[in-house]
Formats: C-alpha cells, structure tokens, sequence
C-alpha cells in the first residue's frame, strides 16, 4: 500500500477525534440497531455481515479499511509494505508489529502468540472456518518476539492483507479459545457469544438472534474513550421499522443498512429525529445471462450446462440488445436514490481497479431493434421476435425483495418494447442463495435465461472476485453446482489474463489487468449486465457524534469515537 | 375417562415419535442450505467445509438417530441437572443449533418470557373478550350489538396483522409517543415504574393478537350458542320457570361449547408458537421470530426442535380437549 | 328431540299429513324445500345486501378489467406516485401503474383463490371430521393424521410443494393454471384441519343426540344418516370456518408469493398489494386503504351470506 494511503488514513483518523477531549463513558447509553439479528459473536463461525459487525465492536484486527479504501493500523504498530520492509521482496512472507502495551479487556497482555493461535484457529481442518479463504496460502508463522509475528506464504502473494485485515479476521485471544479448536468450536457457546477482546466494548450479555448488551472496555488502548458507558445492539424485525426506529422515534441512534425505497426513506427524514448517511463500496446490483441453455425439455444434469448453448443469449447481439434497453438512471431513482449510481462495471470502486467504461448509460430502444434485426431477429406472432423457429422469449429470476421486483416490472416492459416476452420469477432468498442441489431454483443451477442480483468483494483486492468467471468455476452437475462462474462464460483468453494478475505485483500493472478482465466481461461481451452500483444507506441521530459510514469494513469501525452531541 | 386419557397418553407417543420422522424428512427434503446467509464472496469450497463442520455428511438416518437421542436422552438431563444441581449430563453433546452453535434449548427457554408475556397474554384476553360477545350477539341476535360486533370482528380477522401493526405503530408511536415502536427484550419488572414500562410495550403487540384471536372465537360462539338457543330444551327449561340468567349462561352455554373448546384448544398451542409475523413487526423476538428465522437461515435442529415441541403441544391439547367433551357432554364415549 | 323429522315436515307439507313419522323419509318435491329456503333466505336483509355486494365484486373484478382502458402491468414512468383523478380514480403506484387495474386483475386472482381454496379445505375438513366423528374405528388415525398436519411447519411444506409439483402442473395445465392449482391446493391442504377438529367435536355430541337414535332405530344407512341428519347440525361451525377461510386464504396466497410459490411478481393480488402498500403507509394512505376495503367487503359479505344460508336450512327459524 502506498505511503499515501497511509497517511491519509492517519488524517482521517485524527480528524474524527472531537470526542477525545471526552471521559471514557461520560455519555451514558447508546441503542444499536441492525434488521438482521446477530446470531454469533465469532466470525470464524459465521461469515452473516451481521454477526461480523456486531463482533467488531469486540474484537480488532491487525487493520483495518477506511471509508477510502486505504488501510489503517488497528492493533498493529503500522501496516506492513514492501517499501517499510513489512512485506519481503519476493513477497513471500509479511511481517505484522503489534502496538506495544495493548490489553485484553479482561486485563491481560496481547501477545504475537495471540495471532498465531488466531490463524490456528481458524485453520483447523475440523473447525469450517468461515474465513479460510483469508488464510489462504499461508504455509507457517514464526513468532519473532512477544510483539512480532511473521507469516509466510507457499508462493508470492501479491495481496498480502486477507490473514488480520478488516472484520472478517479479528484477532482471538489465545486463552479464551485454547480449549476450542476444530471441531469443539460450537462447544465454546461462552466464549462465542462473548469473546474477550481489545474493541472499544465488552460483551455483557449476548441473546442470540436478539438483543446484546455491552459496556465500555475498561482496558481499551485510548483512556478517554469509548465515550459510552453501555451499549444496546438489538436485532431483528425489517428495515423500515429500522429506521423508523431512528428518525422518526428517535428510540434508536443508528440503524444498519436501510435498503427502503427513497421516498419512503425521504418521508421518515422529515420527521428530524436524525438524517441518513450514505458510502459506495463494490456492491454491484447485475442482471448476469446465461451462456448455457436452461430449457426443461432437455435431460436432468444436461440443463444449463456447457453441453448445450443457450439458443439466444450465446449470441452477442441478443445480449447487447437487452443490455442496450436498460434505463440504468431511471432504475436507480426508482430503488435507490443516493443510496445508488448507475455503473457499466462489475468493479465500480476502488478507483485505480475501476474502468472508465460508461457505454451503457444511455438507454437506446430504437439502437436496440437495429441491432436485433440486423442480427436476423425478425418480430414475429404477438410482437416478440424470432429467428429460425427459436423465440425471444425469456424466463427472469431473482429473489424475492421489492426493489428487485420493481426492476423486473420495468425491465420486463423494456424488452417487451424492443420485442422480447419475458416470464418473471421471484423466488425466497434463503432457497436462491442457498446452494443446495437438489433445489431447481438456486442461482448457481441457473434454471432460467437471466437474472438478477448483487455481488461485491471483500477488502479492496478484486482478483479473487474477478477469477471467479474462469472456466472451471462453472456450476455443474459433477460439483453438485457449486461455483462461482454463475453464467458458464468461457474464454481461454480471460482464464490467461487472470492468472497473470496473480502473478503481477505492482499496482498499476494490477490496475490495468482489472480493468481489461472488467470490460471482457461487460462492454466487450456483456455476459455480466450491470445496473446499480449500490451504495449503503444508513441512519443515524441527530445527537450521536462521530458516525463515518465505511463500506470496506464494518459499519461500526470507529465505534469508539461515536459520541453525544449535547 | 381415566382408562381414556391413559390410553390416549401412552398411544400419543408412537404418534409423537412418527410425526417427529415425518418433519425430519420434510426438513430434508425441503431445498435449503444452512449457507445461504453467507455472503458470495465466500469461495464455495470454505463452503463446503463449513457444511461438514455442521455434520451434514453424515447420511439421514444417522442424524435423525442422534437428534432423538439429544432430544429425548440428553436434554431431559440437563433439564434435572439445571433442578438438582447434578451432572448427569456434563461433557455430552446437546442439540445445537446451526446459527449460533449453541444449544438449541438454551435459545428457547429464553425466549419463553416475552413468547408468554405477549403472546400467552393476548390469547387469555383474546378468549376473555370473545366468549361474552359470542354469547351476547347470540342472544340478542341481529341487535345493534351484533352487527357492530360482527362488523369489528370480520374486519379485525380480515385484514392481515403485518398492516395493522404497522398502522398502530405510524398512530401510537410515531405519531402520539405514547408507546414504544421496538420490544425491549431485556427489561425486567422490579417495581411499580418498570411495570407501568412492561404494560406500555406490551400494549400494542397484545392489542393486535386479542383482536384476531377474539375475532376468530367470538364467531364459533356465537353461532354456536344461536344453533342451541332454537332447540327445544331450551323450551322445557324456560317452561319449568328456570331464570333466563341459568337458562342461557348454565344449559346452552355448556351445550353450545363443544366447538369453541375445539376452537381454543387448537389455538393453545399456537401461543408457544409465537405469532410469527406480530413478533416482526413490534420485534418481539420470542419463539415465532426465532421459528421464522431458524427457517430462514435453514438451522434444521432449530427448526426440528421447535416444530417438535409445537407438535407435542398440539397433540397434548388435544387430548385435553376430547376430555373436556367427556365433561361437557357425558354422552360422548370413548370406550 | 326431533329435529330431523321436523326438518321435513314444513317441506313436505300437507302431502303426507298422518304417514310423516311412519314414513322414514318422506319423498316430498325438492323444489318446494328449496323455495321455502329462497323464501327465509330473502327475508334476510343481511344475507340479501351481503350477496348483492359480492356479486358487485364479482362483476367488477372479471367484467371491470374489459372495459378499463388500462392493463395492469402496463408502466407509466411519468405518470408514478399520482393521487385519484380523472384518468386514474384510485390513482397510481410507485411504478405508475393504474390502482384501479391493479384492483382489478388482483381481485380476479384473490376472489378466485380465495373461494375455490376455502371451498377445498372446507371439503376435506368436513369430510375427515365427519367420518372421523362418526366412525368410532376411523376417529383415531384420522385425528392422528390431523395432529401431524397441523404439527408440519408451513413454510418447508409449501417449499416442498413447490419442488414436487411446481414444473409437472406447469407442463400439464400451462403455467397459469397450474400455478393456479397449485396455490389453491396449497392453501387447501394446509388450512383443513382446525374444520376437521371442530366438525368432528360436534359430531362426536351430535350422534350420541336421540333424534339420531331414533334415525337410526328405523334403519337409516350411514350415508343417508350423515347427509340427512348430522352435516346440516353442523352446518353453523362449518359456515364460520368458510368465512374465516376465505380471508385466510386471501392473505396465505399473498405470503406464497414471498416463497416463489405464488404467481408471477408482476401479477397483482390483493394481498401483495396491501403487503407492498404497507411501506407508504404514511405518504400515500389510500393505497393501503383500497385492498384492505376489498378484503375486508369480501369477508363480510360472505359472512352475512353464510349468516343467511344457514337461517334459511334451519327449519325452526324458517318456521317462525
């Protein structure tokens, strides 16, 4: 990472230190609330957002991201690159310095034992660790001294930040989960649902799937904060009564993540209580196609598969077309408002990985029927269009939620416009998402022509986001439809490519393979059809201080500079 | 009756033992995937560990074995080990649920507080209301009264829970503040002021459930007590100068409540099954969210449990029911 | 108590004056039976206005969407978020499109699943309550089986459902109809019981009654004696549970779409609209407002039909 970045990130964390001058829990009470209720407070047991966020409060990493993107020491002293000698040359090992003299909230020493037993932890055979994937790579690590650890990878890591970076891989303290290793993880309930921790606050008493009271970490590194003395984090219920809680009760002093229509968000603002704050991160709302033919006609196990392409949208004019339709300005100020920016890219954000390509943004019908009946496609009975006996007409899936359907009302009258009939399908998000293959509507088996629905990456890296569009990673019968590559694209040329971002260490050559992976995918190909760059909107009092909302890391952060406006 | 209710207990436990299969193959069989909460940007490979951390490679039959003998061997003695401060059951592994990867038992018990304080309570006042209007729009049928009442109650039963909720919420807490909008789960009642604070969050949640159990019960009552009212007994009775108090409130009350018993006893267990959607709306969190959400997230023990214990309360109350016909009209026989 | 020779009595009127209790059951004319029920049924101001309103309902929601210029699906970006107007009485919805359509097409659906579900669990419940009630050696399996429908959990049964059947009724019936069948047995099959316990209470009471007794000293069959005798005793419960049914399965069809198991999401029905309009509760009131009048008509109507329907087949009222 760039010293920039760094001393950016530094800027940006003195700046938010108005409450510094505060006594640590002066303030009294504050009320958390998230729509999804956390169910656990280890995140190498649960990856849900919700269980990640609320553990931050809890438990640190080494680092972690600011609303920028760049990184920010947290327990660490600094953040290891090449340039300060953290990172070795060859990019073969990292070496991470904890800050001298932290302490556990129970009173003990963090040590560099600490971070090893973490990353033992979760790479347990037994455990299923949620994060594994951050771990990846690493063959060994060495405890240098009480407050030095080195980690060593098996082959160069060009991003070396997925181990003890942001809130998926805070840092366990040894003691508390000796006992809990590989399979008698679930066994801890005690120490999961209330780790100790160096985070600003303390677990006092966690009700799963409920409600968790916590107080102000007497050991916590900066005396004089957190300025509150005790925290609610309740859970459950949806977002409109989220954030009803908040600006229009004022029960609540900051609600998570109000995915509600923009008018309906605009009308509780009125009532004062507190104002709305939104970020940008990768969230991507697409409409991905499908390259293999779903029809039901065809054998179980051969249905959207390599084996039979599909007998439109394998063609590039068809996609185009469809692409071509879309009126992304108006999708956004239908569902999202500022919470939204309408994008061509599957990587929006960060800048240095985001392509400049803006080709979609204009809607164009009539560029669509050219294009259409160029390629052959003449409008046959009722409208739709036709080519050699195979009609124009599309299954559209996605989960149920109401701004998705909204997008699919319209989208559907869309394409009906350029002569295309589509069948619109809703299906329950915890049978979509969920992978289970004996399901016919999970949206990796892909039973229908497109569909809809969002994606992001995790940190700022996007290579392994981008790799997930090689070849291999299509979903298939023989890997019980598990994978990655949800629409079958296949291209030797972009299997080349992604290989050669893993083996490209300098930033601006990284850069520049992202962005030409991203146009191989959208403008080059429009496989992947994207609409929203979806940004997150969340909600806050008028009375609580200090809120930065972060979407490369968790939403509370900086939890410990929040405090009372008086 | 005794030899009835014996036999019913004991031929209850095959029953119980074969619904407990059929919701575990229904479970099974349904799609799901207790990954589905985790976010894409986990690869799928992490995925499939996880699932095998959970025990899911492990085939049916083996999983329905162990979740009898968690349920029906281990829990019973952490239940006596809780009473009797013994230790039968240290170092054996419980029923845990998948979410939070802690016993299952532990989550249930609790969300009993809130679950019986809401939902219990809203049921008892839904009962209490519905019995004298079922019995009064009866008796005066076609009055005032009963049209008012069956105006209320068809409109009370009509329109679905998750809008008036919503609506009392928008009048009682956005609007008025009298009330708060969120359920605060953690608050005890110490003294007179946390009281007062117990009723006032409880209000609007209870008001909502009494309207619609009380819609649903006063109707059964009252066209039950209308079928009797007509009949000739009710005649001879009135001819043998009995009080029209004794006539209506003694005779045709017990003869008209074999329905609304049917009626109550079917609801009884719905109590422990929370009332899903209301506990959403006013965040509750009691048994029905924890259900909603254990189905949500595809936590099969969660969701085995629950529905298992729900079962074992639908077939207990309905025992009680057919005992209490016994009682109401001796000339219902069993044997 | 006599109540089932009663019953024929009025009907068979002077035909058979001294041969009614010789006679076991009397031959009379149906139609005079039935135009005795016609004419107490007519006397019923309620039971007349709540069939005339759900006729109304009935008309406006399949003629009304021949004649209204607007489709429901149609989108008119432009013209989103309108209060009533001339072109638009009930206004229009977030998308632009026309309420009154909406309410239209959604009460084609609601009405039509709401009915033909209701008239389904009402069957089966009747059905297994009265054979279970009557049949001393069928009470105990079929109570049984009762006990393990309403101890399946909903939602994993309709997802089950849906995988079993969802692509074999669409290849059979076309994906309509199919689906149309699929909700209606859906909600069928899952909402029967609670009928099914309370029919069976009242017959267990009801066939222990002497005018039973005495049906059955004269050699009525088991058929004849459940038609003739037991169903029209239990007629009362029965038609409270199809009132309740019908706003049950109105709102149960609205949360099976939720699942992916309902109709297609740009289909409206009157419970998802009341669902969707729940969220602009407080800037656009009347589109809550709409749906929920239409139900809430629905119901009552039905209600104070059943009210009628079961005071015109009582014999003692319609004697007075």
């Amino acid at each position: 990472m760039k010293i920039k970045s760094v001393l950016l990130g530094a800027v940006a964390a003195t700046a938010l230190a108005p409450a510094a001058f505060a006594e640590r829990g002066s303030d009294g009470h504050v009320n958390v609330i998230y729509w999804q209720a956390p169910s656990i407070l280890n995140p190498y047991l649960s990856s849900g957002t919700k269980d990640i966020e609320s553990s931050s409060l809890v438990i640190e990493p080494l680092g972690r991201y600011d609303p920028t993107g760049a990184l920010v020491p947290y327990l660490a002293e600094e953040i290891p690159t090449v340039e300060n000698g953290g990172v070795s040359e060859d990019l073969t090992s990292i070496t991470w310095k904890l800050k001298p003299g932290l302490k556990w909230s129970d009173g003990s020493p963090v040590t560099s034992a600490d971070v090893k037993f973490t990353a033992d932890y979760c790479m347990h055979p037994e455990g299923g660790c949620a994060q594994l994937a951050k771990f990846e790579g690493i063959s060994s690590i060495d405890l240098i001294d009480d407050l030095t650890v080195k980690v060593n990878f098996s082959e160069p890591k060009p991003n070396p930040y997925g181990a003890f970076m942001g809130g998926q891989s805070p840092i366990l303290q040894k003691a508390q989960f000796e006992n809990c290793m590989g399979a008698k993880a679930p066994e801890c309930t005690d120490a999961n649902f209330g780790p100790i921790g160096t985070g600003p606050f303390a677990v006092t008493e966690f009700r799963p799937n409920d409600v968790i009271s916590m107080v102000a970490n007497p050991n916590y590194r900066d005396p004089a904060k957190p300025a509150f003395a005790t925290l609610t984090f309740k859970g459950g219920g949806d977002a409109t009564a989220a954030g009803r809680s908040v600006l229009e009760t004022g029960e609540f002093d900051y609600a998570w993540n109000l995915q509600l229509a923009p008018d309906v968000i605009a009308k509780m603002e009125e009532a004062g209580k507190g104002k709305t704050v939104a970020a940008f991160g990768s969230l991507v709302e697409r409409i991905e196609m499908n390259m293999t033919d779903p029809s039901p006609s065809l054998p179980e196990g051969e249905r959207s598969t390599a084996k039979h392409p599909h007998p439109a949208l394998s063609e590039l004019a068809v996609r185009k077309a469809l692409s071509m339709a879309i009126d992304r300005e108006l999708l956004v100020e239908i569902g999202y408002g500022k919470a939204g920016r309408a994008t061509c890219n599957l990587v929006p954000a960060p800048a240095m990985y985001a392509s400049d390509n803006t080709d979609c943004m204009t809607q164009d019908i009539e560029g669509a029927k050219a294009l259409l009946e160029e390629a052959g496609w003449k409008v046959g009975a009722g409208g739709i269009r036709e080519k050699d006996g195979v009609k124009l007409s599309l299954l559209y899936q996605t989960s149920t939620n109401a701004v998705r359907q909204d997008f699919q009302a319209l989208i559907k009258q869309w394409w009906s416009e350029i002569g295309v009939e589509t069948e619109l399908r809703n299906i329950s998000g915890s049978v979509f998402f969920g992978g289970d293959p004996g399901s016919p509507d999970t949206f990796q088996k892909f039973y229908a022509d497109v569909e809809m629905y969002a994606n992001n990456f995790d940190g700022t890296d996007p290579e392994a986001y981008l790799a997930q569009h090689t070849c291999e990673k299509a979903p298939k019968p023989e890997s019980q439809w598990q994978g990655e590559n949800i629409n079958r694209f296949c291209d030797p040329e972009y299997d080349k490519l992604v290989a050669e971002l893993g083996k490209t260490g300098i930033l601006s050559e990284r850069g520049a393979i992202a962005k030409k992976l991203n146009e191989m995918l959208t403008k080059d190909s429009y496989v992947v059809v994207p609409l929203v760059d979806r940004g997150r909107v969340s909600a806050h009092s008028n009375t609580l201080g200090g809120v930065v909302l972060n979407t490369w890391d968790s939403e509370l952060w900086n939890a410990a500079d929040w405090y009372r406006i008086k | 009756m005794l030899t009835f209710t014996v036999r019913r207990l004991v031929l209850a436990v095959p029953t119980l033992l074969f619904i407990s299969l059929v919701i575990f193959l229904l479970l099974e069989l349904a799609p799901g995937d207790p990954m589905a909460q985790v976010p894409l940007t986990v690869p799928p490979e992490v995925k499939e560990k996880m699932r095998e951390a959970l025990g899911l490679g492990q085939p049916v039959h083996i999983r329905f074995l162990k979740w009898l003998v968690q349920f029906f061997w281990i829990e019973p003695q952490i239940l006596i080990d809780n009473i009797f401060g013994t230790g039968l059951a240290e170092g054996k592994l419980r029923v845990l649920s998948w979410q939070t990867r802690s016993p299952v038992m532990d989550i249930v018990v609790q969300r009993m507080p809130q679950t019986l304080w809401v939902v219990g309570m809203s049921y008892i006042i839904g009962v209490l209301i519905a019995l004298p209007i079922g019995i009064y729009s009866a008796y005066k049928q076609y009055s005032i009264f009963d049209q008012v009442g069956t105006f209320v109650s068809m409109v009370g039963f009509s329109v679905p829970t998750f809008f008036t909720g919503v609506l009392l919420i928008v009048i009682f807490s956005v609007n008025l503040g009298w009330f708060p909008s969120i359920y605060d789960t953690t608050h005890k009642v110490t003294d007179w002021s946390s009281f007062v604070f117990q009723l006032r969050q409880m209000a609007m949640p209870v008001f909502v459930l009494a309207l619609y159990n009380a819609a649903q019960i006063s109707r059964f009552m009252r066209a039950s007590m209308l079928d009797n009212l007509n009949q000739d007994y009710v005649r001879t009775a009135r001819a043998k100068g009995l009080g029209e108090k004794a006539v209506v409130l003694v005779h045709v009350l017990r003869n008209s409540m074999i329905p609304v018993v049917t009626v109550i006893a079917l609801g009884a267990p719905q109590v422990f099954g929370g009332a899903i959607i209301t506990e959403q709306v006013f965040k509750v969190n009691g048994l029905g969210q924890l259900l909603i959400g254990a189905i949500e997230a595809n936590d099969l023990p969660m969701v085995q449990t629950l529905t298992f214990i729900f079962a074992l309360l639908i077939v207990l109350f309905n025992i009680i029911a057919d005992v209490l016909y016994g009682i109401l009209d001796p000339r219902i026989r069993y044997d | 108590m006599t109540e089932a020779p009663e019953k024929v009595i009025p009907a068979a009127g002077g035909a058979t004056p001294a041969g009614a209790l010789a006679d076991p059951i009397p031959v009379a004319p149906p139609r005079s039976q039935w135009r005795a029920v016609w004419q107490q049924f007519k006397t019923h101001r309620g039971a007349l206005l709540g069939g005339i309103i759900f006729l109304v309902i009935v008309l406006a929601v399949f003629i009304g969407p021949l004649v209204w210029p607007y489709d429901a699906t149609y989108i008119d970006i432009r013209a989103r978020n309108q209060g009533p107007s001339f072109a638009h009485p009930l206004g229009t919805d977030q998308l632009g499109r026309d309420t009154l359509a909406r309410m239209m097409a959604g009460g084609q659906t609601s009405v039509a699943v709401g009915i033909t579900a209701m008239l389904l669990a009402l069957f089966l419940g009747s059905l297994v309550g009265v054979v279970a009630g009557y049949f001393k050696r069928l009470d105990g399996p079929l109570m049984r089986l009762t006990d393990l429908f309403l101890a399946l959990p909903l939602l994993p049964l309709l997802l089950v459902m849906v995988l079993l059947f969802r692509d074999a009724l669409n290849q059979a019936f076309g994906p309509e109809t199919g689906i149309f069948i699929l909700i209606v047995c859906a909600i069928g099959v899952t909402s029967w019981m609670p009928t099914a316990r309370i029919v069976r209470g009242d017959v267990l009471a009801l066939k222990e009654r002497e005018f039973v007794l005495a049906a059955r000293s004269i050699g009525t069959r088991n058929t004849m004696m459940i038609l003739r005798h037991v169903l029209p005793n239990v007629l009362s419960p029965i038609m409270v549970s199809a009132t309740l049914g019908i706003a049950n399965a109105i709102i149960t069809e609205s949360a099976l779409s939720f699942l992916g198991l309902g109709f297609p999401p740009d289909f409206p029905t009157w419970g998802r609209l009341l669902f969707d309009a729940t969220d602009y509760l407080q800037q656009y009131p009347e589109r809550v407002f709409w749906p929920g009048v239409a139900i809430s008509l629905t119901v009552l109507s039905v209600n104070y039909l059943g009210d009628g329907l079961r005071d015109a087949l009582d014999p003692r009222i319609r004697g007075r």
